[in-house]
């Protein structure tokens, strides 16, 4: 392999993607709009959750506990009636609804331990969990403060004292930019090699290089390197103007370790490309290729939902994905400040499904040439 | 003088085109300027000019496939800007672009592809088979009514092309040269049959332009152009005669201003010398076979050094397999070819380094300039870094191409990119130049040009040049030349000798001779000349169109037949489409869950009590939870949180044990990592609930019932979903995110493919409205989808066993407005797009993040907000994420879901009609 021609080659990859302005235009929304869009739409933690309550009691507690609902975690509580409750929730308007009994304060006073009830829209998974916990907290504690007022009862005395570390308020704008900067490094490096690939067969050009004293490890380590370095730059870029710059989010890792893992992800993603291409026989083919890998890459590396709660069989066959150990490796750097003592066993194995990946899509890319 | 043409030209009786003033520019560059012609009818018109003069361009506006920008162009008795009389007048006028089979359907057979121009004029079955069956035997193509468009030798997909433009019995014809890249043999027949059908229809007019100048001779008219202008008009004769000319060539030679013809000499090539009787190549029984097919067939040849060896031949005749086989690129089947007597092996760099290659049809960088092209070759062909700049210099100039160094070849004439081509095959001064089909759709001039080169190259430098080409002035410029058909050597001699041989007065005649023999020897009738064909039956009946009708249904099924062929023929395409979806699913369907479980703690147990170890045997018993090792001190908790090996940490202090007996005011520290907010609260919240379970019997052993907050009940009720499985709520929402990614993309790459490919110019120049085409487009991926859709409910119902408890037909209603919607989506991205790399980008970008994140599939669109929230909302998956899960789980019928569906109705002719709006009727 002469390092010249890879570099020579990999220049004209760069010579070419200057020319396309659409595909420029995409790669610059891809990592700024699009990153702060995706930072910011997702709701901090329990935000604004639609909830309506149906008083039947009228009493100062159930005004109290309707009072207690507040922003950003709830939306402005709605009084609904009993009847109205079915048809809303039908609707989907409001994910919570809670029932307080006629009675409840009387009842309450006197001790016969009344029930309210809640109803949770159990299909929106996600504020179905956490948000049923809310709820709960709130109105019991201000049923216990209520009764604190009205009689002296004694508070528990052991105390759980919660902190959450690294990000205290639980800010999803972190989570949600870097995650965006994750999906857009596996999706422009798949494209930008696995594209242009296909152009050059297309266009001819690919046929045109292999009368010149050039390989076709050459040929891939240039695309490889090239298409990596504009996604590693745009993402560095991006790291240091959208997300420390624009969304204001502090990062504690080390942006260049970050880097580090990104190249190695890359290095897998863009070989993966390649591979895709010399698959595909098509562009439409490639399009759907390229979406059957993306989607579960995108959705099961643990950067949507945590990996934990997939079943085993999903983990273990994720493990053989980048995207599962750069995501540990993106989440252990920027967001806990990790060091390489931490995340060497994710770099290790982005170095290794690399290697397997660039071995495999070569040896394809030589049979498709020949 | 344009007039004067038309009064004197042959059988003229009126005017059929006429334009004046007309201008056009691509950007910056001047394409036309200032046209003034009127073009007589019922005459042969042709136009003659270099590459790059606008000879395309005219004919392409006066179809009406591009947009007027200057100047008046009447066609056929009315104004082609009004956009009326283009649709009125397009079922008259027959346009056939440049290039081989350009506007035709690879994978649709030569049957269907008429078939599918006959739909769109609107004739009735009976009508179309008879018209294709009449033009079919006339064309010698019966044979091949069912083979692919793809699988035909050039001058069979310019017969097809014909076909296709023929079937409508158009008034005026309008061909970009047909028979450019065509060898002798077809373009002789393609000739006879063109004359055919005018003897036929004596009314029609055509419009051809050509690089040939012998066919050219036998034109009524010509206009000979240059530089977006028209040099001269008249007869054939009268053009010779004007310059003083003897042959057509010459005249046009002459009628170039003297800068342009500048200086041109006329092609001599000095005799070999025989002195070097070194082979340079060498082929011994050369064959190739692909698939059982044979392409080669026991060729072989002995080329000496610096001699020009010319391969002739029909296409497909296997010209470019053999010279690929000399270049290393494709394997040999049998046989041996050698290069300087050393075996030729693919692998070997330094075999390489001797041979200059230009393949068939430019295939430089076209996002390099002529600079940045020379300069990459040089490098990668290891010139010297200091010798680098001179030696592309001395291409510079050698080759010609000092006033275009920083032009990108896409904006250069056919003939100066064709030189840049050879200019970047020297570059590293080979022994060797082998050529294929170098001058193909090369002006005369261009081509001497080059042709002097080749002979410096040859008797100056000595390099050996191994040429394909169909012009037989450039094959008598050979020192020898072989004629191959179907994979063989017919004969292999000096050019002189193959006359003399055959008796004939050309080489042309001689060529034509030899193929014809051959042909007769194969059982294959393979273009069978029809001169005595008769007279298309179809002359005299009269038409059946509906003109002017805004929107015809029959147009609109044409496309959509076309598109579900070509889908039919694509089984990868269709296969990935739907099976894709379902294992998607299933991947998805289990994949993203939210039950969250076994999560990771771990105790700093500074107490080491049987109370403080009580706490932790209760949450390590939890289901949620899963112990790691206890945690040694705060610098152990600190690394190994930040490796995420631990998801909370619990801190029970010193005495803690001692403090609850006593009823001391205790704290337990307790950190949760949040660095995945979602799971960072449900840990919190898994943590406080053990916490009070922890505290119950414990305060009621420790403090007696005062203790025990259980003043009041609180009932969960999960509706919808009683055990909140995520597998129920998930499966519901990924059916709108798979429903809109895939029939997007299609869509958008079912048009933009289209575009790249140029068989989009059909439907510039037929009747077809905007809306046909889209609509005509879209309805089989809409079918396609909605297939899609039923298999992923039934692998729903049957696979994940999510109940399903609404009303089906509610549901179903709602899919199909949304695959409607999704796919009008893909076609209102392609409007915008024009490279299939940038739709297919652009698709998955605008559907991908807005599907999976905004649409309500893991948290609502009500708690969204910003950008996020507004996408959100006037994003259809929202809508149908809201139908589906309603339907799957609610228990939901449309008297409920109504609204959501009347979005979803009213955002399809949003759609289309932004999708038609935004689709040009013509280039521009």
């Amino acid at each position: 392999m002469r390092f010249d021609n890879v570099f020579q080659l990999g220049i004209k990859e760069l010579r070419g993607l200057v020319r396309d302005p659409m595909l420029l235009v995409l790669i610059v929304y891809s990592f700024t709009l699009a990153v702060y869009a995706g930072a910011k739409a997702l709701p901090e933690t329990l935000n604004r959750a639609a909830i309506a309550i149906v008083d039947e009691d009228h009493s100062p507690v159930s005004t109290r506990i309707g009072m207690a609902f507040t922003a950003p975690y709830f939306s402005t509580p709605r009084l609904i009636s009993q009847y109205e409750m079915d048809r809303r929730m039908d609707a989907g308007l409001d994910t919570f609804a809670l029932d307080i009994p006629p009675d409840f304060q009387r009842d309450l006073l006197a001790r016969k331990s009344p029930t309210i009830q809640l109803n949770i829209d159990a299909t929106r998974i996600s504020q179905a969990f956490n948000g049923g916990g809310y709820v709960e907290q709130i109105v019991s504690a201000e049923i216990a403060e209520f009764l604190a007022r009205t009689r002296n009862a004694q508070t528990a005395p052991i105390e759980l004292a919660l902190r959450a570390r690294f990000n205290p308020e639980l800010k999803k704008s972190w989570f949600g930019a870097i995650d965006e900067i994750i999906t857009s490094i596996t999706m422009l490096s798949i494209i930008l090699t696995g594209a242009a690939l296909i152009r050059e067969r297309e266009h001819g050009t690919i046929e045109h290089l292999l009368v010149m004293p050039v390989t076709p490890l050459e040929i891939m380590v240039s695309k490889v390197w090239s298409m990596g370095a504009v996604v590693l730059i745009a993402s560095a870029l991006s790291i240091a103007f959208v997300v420390k710059g624009w969304l204001a989010v502090t990062i504690d890792g080390s942006l260049a370790l970050f880097l580090v893992g990104a190249a190695l992800q890359l290095f897998a993603t863009t070989s993966m490309g390649i591979f895709l291409a010399t698959v595909a026989g098509s562009m439409p083919q490639f399009g759907l290729l390229l979406i059957m890998i993306l989607l579960p890459l995108q959705t099961l590396s643990g950067s949507m939902t945590p990996r934990e709660s997939m079943p085993q069989f999903v983990q273990d066959i994720m493990l053989a994905a980048p995207n599962t150990h750069f995501v540990m490796l993106a989440q252990a750097i920027l967001f806990r400040g990790a060091g390489l003592e931490a995340v060497w066993p994710q770099l290790a194995a982005l170095a290794v499904i690399g290697s397997v990946f660039f071995v495999i899509a070569l040896r394809r890319f030589r049979a498709f040439l020949a | 003088m344009s007039t004067k043409a038309a009064a004197e030209a042959p059988a003229a009786a009126g005017s059929v085109v006429h334009l004046e003033g007309v201008g056009l520019s691509y950007g910056k560059t001047r394409a036309l300027e200032a046209i003034t012609l009127d073009l007589p009818s019922g005459c042969m018109v042709g136009m003659i000019g270099p590459d790059g003069v606008g000879k395309s361009s005219l004919l392409a506006l006066i179809a009406g496939a591009r947009a007027i920008q200057q100047g008046r162009i009447h066609v056929l008795g009315g104004d082609m800007a009004s956009s009326r009389h283009r649709r009125n007048v397009c079922p008259d006028i027959a346009y056939m672009p440049q290039g081989l089979g350009k506007n035709l359907y690879p994978t649709l057979s030569v049957f269907e592809n008429i078939d599918f121009f006959g739909r769109l004029f609107g004739h009735d079955k009976a009508e179309r088979s008879r018209r294709i069956a009449d033009l079919l035997r006339d064309t010698g193509l019966t044979p091949f009514a069912d083979r692919p468009a793809a699988k035909l030798s050039g001058g069979m997909k310019q017969k097809v092309g014909l076909c296709c433009a023929l079937i409508h019995d158009p008034e005026l014809l309008i061909l970009d040269e047909p028979t450019t890249g065509v060898d002798p043999l077809s373009r002789r027949q393609f000739w006879e049959l063109i004359a055919s059908i005018r003897a036929s229809r004596p009314g029609m007019s055509v419009i051809v332009s050509t690089a040939y100048m012998e066919e050219a001779a036998q034109f009524d008219v010509l206009i000979a152009m240059n530089a977006g202008r028209v040099l001269a008009t008249g007869t054939p004769a009268e053009l010779k005669q004007q310059t003083g000319a003897d042959t057509l060539d010459d005249a046009f030679i002459r009628l170039l201003p003297d800068a342009e013809r500048g200086n041109h000499t006329n092609v001599v090539i000095p005799p070999r010398s025989e002195d070097h009787d070194e082979i340079a190549i060498e082929a011994d029984h050369l064959t190739r076979r692909f698939n059982g097919f044979v392409a080669v067939d026991d060729v072989s040849f002995r080329i000496r050094k610096g001699e020009i060896f010319g391969f002739l031949g029909s296409n497909g005749c296997g010209k470019t397999t053999t010279m690929k086989m000399l270049t290393g690129l494709l394997p040999v089947s049998e046989g041996t070819a050698r290069l300087f007597g050393k075996p030729i092996d693919a692998g070997d760099m330094s075999v390489r380094r001797r041979i200059g290659y230009m393949s068939q049809g430019f295939s430089l960088y076209s996002e390099l300039t002529v600079a940045q092209n020379l300069d990459l070759h040089a490098r990668l062909f290891e010139l010297p870094a200091d010798t680098i700049a001179a030696r592309i210099d001395e291409m510079i100039a050698r080759f010609d191409l000092a006033d275009v160094v920083d032009a990108l070849p896409d904006a250069l004439p056919l003939g100066l990119r064709q030189r840049l081509s050879l200019a970047v095959a020297m570059i590293h001064a080979p022994d060797i130049l082998i050529l294929d089909e170098p001058t193909s759709g090369v002006d005369p001039v261009a081509r001497d040009r080059f042709w002097q080169i080749l002979a410096e190259l040859s008797r100056k430098d000595n390099v050996t040049i191994f040429v394909s080409t169909h012009f037989m002035n450039e094959a008598e410029r050979c020192d020898r030349v072989s004629l191959m058909h179907a994979g063989k050597v017919l004969t292999s001699d000096t050019p002189a000798s193959i006359v003399a041989a055959r008796g004939t007065a050309t080489l042309e005649q001689a060529f034509i001779a030899c193929l014809e023999e051959a042909i007769a020897d194969t059982a294959e009738p393979a273009g069978q000349p029809a001169v005595a064909a008769p007279p298309p039956a179809s002359a005299n009946s009269t038409p059946a169109r509906r003109r002017g009708a805004a929107f015809n249904p029959t147009r609109m099924l044409a496309y959509s037949r076309r598109e579900t062929l070509e889908l039919r023929r694509d089984p990868i395409r269709a296969t990935l489409a739907i099976l894709g979806s379902v294992l998607l699913l299933f991947v998805l369907g289990y994949g993203i869950s939210m039950d969250v479980e076994n999560l990771t703690f771990a105790v700093l147990d500074r107490d080491d009590s049987a109370i403080s170890r009580d706490y932790s045997l209760q949450i390590a018993g939890s289901r949620y939870f899963t112990e790691r090792p206890p945690i040694t001190d705060y610098a152990d908790l600190d690394r190994r949180m930040r490796a995420g090996e631990i998801g909370l940490a619990i801190e029970l202090p010193p005495g803690f044990g001692r403090d609850v007996s006593r009823g001391r005011h205790v704290e337990i520290g307790a950190w949760v990592d949040g660095a995945t907010p979602t799971r960072a609260e449900t840990l919190r919240s898994y943590a406080q609930a053990i916490h009070a379970t922890w505290l119950v019997p414990k305060g009621r052993e420790l403090y007696g019932e005062a203790a025990i907050a259980g003043a009041y009940q609180l009932q969960l009720r999960y509706r919808y979903n009683p055990d909140v499985i995520s597998v129920v709520a998930m499966a519901p929402g990924i059916i709108p995110l798979l429903l809109i990614m895939i029939p997007a993309v299609l869509a958008a790459l079912a048009v933009v493919r289209e575009k790249e490919l140029g068989s989009i110019v059909n439907f510039y120049v037929t009747p077809v409205t905007r809306l046909e085409f889209l609509l005509g487009t879209q309805l089989p991926y809409v079918v396609l989808a909605f297939g899609n859709f039923l298999l992923l409910v039934g692998f729903a119902l049957a696979v994940f066993r999510v109940p399903f408890t609404g009303s089906f037909p509610t549901y179903a209603l709602a899919a199909l407005l949304y695959v409607t919607a999704t796919t009008g989506m893909g076609l209102v991205i392609s409007a915008f797009m024009n490279s299939q790399i940038a739709a297919l980008f652009g698709t998955v970008l605008i559907t991908l993040i807005p599907a999976i994140q905004y649409s309500g599939l893991i948290d609502p669109v009500s708690s969204l907000q910003g950008l996020g929230a507004l996408i959100g909302r006037i994003y259809p998956t929202t809508y149908f994420v809201t139908i589906s899960r309603g339907t799957f789980s609610k228990a939901l019928a449309l008297d409920t879901l109504h609204n959501d569906l009347l979005v979803l109705a009213i955002m399809v002719p949003i759609l289309v009609i932004a999708g038609a709006m935004l689709l040009k009727k013509q280039a521009r």
